[in-house]
């Protein structure tokens, strides 16, 4: 009789796997908030009735600065963070 | 074309929010993958400190009361000194762990001045109440930072310095200049705009 096996993976493996999606949460959990928050308040962004408004309520819209930040951390920071993160794992392999 | 005084905070709770996201992932991944990449280990504290260095325009072009400059000033100080003293420590110029001694620092004055320079009650409007909330979350949770001079390498401890600072940039983001705050806004606190 022949039964699959299945491998448990170590515990180390398991918790790096959990820290990389941790990492990869971080800035598109942060972009969805500030988009998130602009469809709840929609008065807060002013790119949706921008006439007759001045420059800065045109350039600091709360929402769409949150959704910003989500998105460069999530391309600047977490993507090589990420790489990083795989590399020290199978060096420590 | 000088912004209202809620968009200068809502940029600086964009950069503050930034700062915690960064500590967020030092706090998952830890400090040796954190600083596998040289420009890296000098993010969040350059940012810190650049936002130390940004605070001066803003104590000397918002000055509506003495009071505010202090605190303006104040931050500046305290901010360049701990994101300064950071950078030197990651950067090794620095040896001393006491330097950390810094961020409890920044807090507790930081706590302090906008405790002491809002002078209107919790429920005035949505200001006051966001100062006195301000204030209080960097009084108590300075002893965070102060725990970190002790146990540098504390991932629960790291965590917790970066959801207080992401909690400091939802309040600065919730901020308006004249707002009702669960329903309370006093008279004298004039008409809210939009």
């Amino acid at each position: 009789m022949e039964t699959s096996l299945v491998r448990e993976l170590p515990a180390e493996r398991a918790a790096s796997a959990a820290r990389a999606r941790a990492v990869s949460l971080i800035g598109p959990a942060t972009v969805a908030g500030g988009l998130i928050w602009g469809i709840l308040q929609p008065d807060r962004l002013t790119i949706l009735h921008p006439r007759g408004q001045g420059f800065w309520w045109l350039v600091l819209e709360p929402p769409l600065l949150v959704a910003l930040v989500g998105a460069l951390f999530a391309l600047v920071v977490a993507k090589p963070l990420l790489a990083d993160l795989e590399a020290h794992d199978a060096a420590a392999r | 074309m000088q912004p209202r005084a809620e968009m200068v905070h809502w940029g600086f709770a964009a950069g503050i929010l930034f700062v915690g996201l960064c500590l967020l992932a030092e706090a998952i991944v830890g400090q040796e993958v954190w600083r596998m990449r040289p420009w890296r280990k000098y993010l969040w504290p350059g940012v810190a400190f650049g936002m130390g260095v940004l605070l001066w325009p803003v104590m000397a072009f918002f000055t509506n009361s003495s009071i505010h400059m202090y605190a303006h000033g104040s931050w500046a100080e305290v901010l360049m000194l701990a994101g300064g003293a950071e950078l030197g420590l990651v950067h090794g110029r620095l040896r001393s762990p006491l330097w950390r001694l810094t961020w409890p620092l920044a807090y507790a004055v930081t706590g302090l001045a906008f405790i002491i320079h809002e002078q209107n009650a919790w429920f005035f409007a949505r200001s006051a109440f966001l100062h006195h909330l301000l204030g209080w979350t960097f009084a108590v949770g300075g002893v965070v930072p102060l725990l970190l001079v002790w146990r540098p390498r504390s991932a629960v401890l790291q965590a917790g310095m970066a959801v207080t600072i992401v909690a400091v940039a939802v309040m600065l983001f919730a901020d308006r200049d004249v707002a009702p705050v669960f329903g309370h806004l006093s008279p004298l606190a004039g008409p809210p705009h939009r």
